[in-house]
């Protein structure tokens, strides 16, 4: 048995309207969890009901063998950290910190001690007095992490801990985070909408759509073989060409789009389900704007596989690399370079390897460019 | 900025028409005449000084100050755990529970009036005093309800969530962390609604009865028998007092933006 474990539960705010049905989701011990999705996904009513601030209204959430699922949340020993600090306006840094220690009334030497290292832990020594008002947003979560730690909770939830920061501190926090799991081997729950941050950080990404599990894998399992159409879109598998599938062989698929042909690998992620492929199945292929090669039409034959013509529109600066938009026959695609380029500048063709090749198969009667 | 002259007109008159009457009524309050014309004849401080001398002044700001007190710590009593129910859970008929909590203040003070006696004194035979206290405690409720629900929105939900997950009870969890944060609403809900019970009229003119009145009836009954600057004296020392409680909370807590 799994250290959290989720049993069909069903869960929401609204009678007749669960947002969650049925959702089963298990979580090892000392595995930072990530549930990636976009808002309204399921994400947050997911944590709340393991915090017990949304009560299953069917299923089981057990933690360590505990029985959790009528358990009221003040006594889950379940830490929690939330996307506006909510830190208590009216204490000091030491009195926030403290709180939980007083309510599980550890004697008076140990909570000044305690809450000493934790504060030590998150870099804040020498804060202990001041007010949060008084503290900029990066050091509030910070003292928000500290009173979450420092009743040594069996699991860590965090609610989009760093949406709140900007980006400086965002990466910053990012690395005490990754820190302090290290450290501590807490069980985390992280919920997020930034694929970035779960990349970064997880040892496991939940996606989530629409109250059910898309995928759920190891970062570069998700990213770069997403197990449905929904997680490519979430992982920036921005560019897409319907084709139809000429032919099926045993690990390619050969797609046509238009006049051109491309190869495509049949791969699975371990979870994802499998996809059947036939003949004359309406596709979409989805590839990053990363994966797109762009190459001189000398060197390209022009019925070659995996390639296609295209035309540079305009292109953005982005510092270390170039996005740049382009258009091949009804298709606008997003092609991501290296350095500063000019659109006029760019080779006429565009490759892209079986490999980067996400296939959708589309019903019928949506094809169309 | 140009300052157009009808803005500037605008504003006159709403000066002229707010703080006017006050001003009429401080200065014939220091009138050395017996009627009340204005302007007055002369200076003296002798209405002050039968303010005091009147009894049934002493007696009524008594019965208004502990009719006022004791509805208001009730109503606060009831309020605040309503305006925390409210604000906090969603449940079926809330909007009309809402509703039902705001009547009084919607309801004309008048038709309360007569329907309190009706219940309380005719029905109920019920000793005036009980009868103002729980009269006074009804129409002030709303206003508790509202002030108090005012200051709870203001104040994150997620900040109550982390004590619960700390280890406290929803009770506990309101007493350590939400009761603290609201302190500065509860007081201005405490402020309005003693205001509000002190000028009331409507309500206590059906529930007073012989020998026991609050002291805006006992103003009206004594106007009734004597046009002298004496109420005015009466009046400028309540505006005085008013001005004072209200400007004590908020520089102590900052009620203003509640009310």
């Amino acid at each position: 048995m799994a250290f959290v474990e989720l049993n069909h539960i069903t869960a929401g705010y609204a009678p007749g309207k669960p947002v969650l049905r049925n959702f089963d989701l298990s979580v090892e011990r000392g595995e930072l969890l990530s549930l990636l999705g976009p808002s309204g996904c399921g994400k947050t009513t997911t944590l709340r009901t393991i915090a017990g601030f949304v009560l299953a209204q069917q299923g089981q959430v057990v933690v360590n063998g505990v029985n959790y699922t009528r358990l009221p949340p003040n006594k889950r020993n379940i830490g929690l950290v939330f996307q506006n600090y909510a830190l208590f306006p009216h204490l000091s840094v030491f009195e926030n910190v403290a709180y939980g220690l007083k309510r599980r009334r550890v004697a008076r030497t140990d909570i000044g001690r305690r809450v000493t290292e934790a504060l030590a832990m998150v870099s804040l020594t020498g804060y202990e007095d001041r007010l949060p008002a008084q503290l900029s947003g990066g050091q509030r979560q910070r003292v928000a992490l500290a009173r979450a730690v420092v009743i040594e909770p069996e699991l860590l939830l965090l609610d989009e801990p760093l949406s709140n920061l900007d980006a400086k501190l965002r990466d910053e926090m990012r690395a005490e985070l990754a820190r302090l799991q290290n450290r501590l081997g807490i069980t985390m729950i992280y919920v997020t909408h930034d694929q970035v941050e779960a990349l970064s950080l997880s040892s496991r990404i939940v996606i989530m759509h629409q109250g059910m599990i898309e995928q759920s894998d190891p970062p570069d399992v998700v990213y770069e073989r997403p197990a449905t159409a929904f997680v490519a879109r979430f992982m920036g598998y921005d560019n897409a060409l319907d084709g139809v599938v000429s032919t099926v062989e045993a690990q390619v698929v050969i797609v046509t789009v238009g006049a051109r042909t491309f190869r495509c690998s049949l791969q699975e992620s371990p979870t994802g389900k499998r996809r059947s492929v036939r003949p004359g199945d309406a596709v979409r292929l989805m590839f990053r704007p990363d994966d797109v090669r762009l190459v001189d039409e000398a060197t390209v034959q022009r019925d070659a596989t995996n390639t296609l013509p295209v035309r540079s529109d305009f292109c953005n600066y982005q510092g270390s690399s170039t996005l740049c938009a382009m258009t091949s026959g009804g298709f606008r695609l997003q092609v991501l370079l290296p350095g500063n380029v000019q659109a006029s500048e760019l080779p006429g063709w565009a490759r892209v390897s079986p490999d980067a090749i996400v296939m959708e198969v589309v019903s019928a009667e949506t094809v169309g460019t | 900025m140009r300052r157009s002259p009808f803005l500037v007109l605008v504003f006159a008159l709403v000066l002229v028409f707010l703080i006017g009457p006050f001003l009429i009524i401080l200065i014939s309050s220091v009138s050395g005449d017996t009627g009340m014309g204005f302007p007055p004849d002369g200076f003296s401080l002798r209405w002050y000084a039968k303010v005091f001398d009147i009894d049934m002044f002493r007696t009524t700001f008594a019965i208004s100050l502990q009719a006022g007190l004791a509805a208001t710590a009730t109503a606060l009593a009831l309020g605040i755990p309503v305006a925390y129910v409210v604000n906090r859970y969603r449940f079926p008929g809330k909007n009309a529970i809402e509703v039902f909590f705001a009547m009084p203040a919607i309801v004309p003070g008048l038709v309360i009036g007569f329907s309190l006696l009706r219940f309380f004194v005719y029905v109920m035979r019920m000793p005036v005093m009980l009868g103002l206290y729980l009269g006074h405690t009804a129409i002030l409720f709303p206003y508790t309800v509202r002030v108090v629900s005012a200051s709870l929105k203001n104040f994150d939900v997620a900040v109550e969530e982390a004590a619960v997950s700390l280890g406290s009870s929803r009770l506990h969890a309101f007493f350590s962390i939400v009761f603290p944060n609201i302190r500065s609403g509860v007081a201005a809900a405490f402020v309005l609604a003693f205001i509000t019970s002190f000028n009331n009229v409507p309500i206590s003119l059906f529930l007073t009865g012989p020998g026991v009145a609050t002291l805006p009836i006992q103003m009206l009954i004594y106007m009734e028998y004597y046009f002298d600057p004496t109420i005015s004296a009466l009046s400028s020392i309540i505006i005085v007092l008013t001005v004072l409680v209200v400007q004590t909370a908020e520089r102590l807590l900052g009620i203003t933006r509640y009310l």
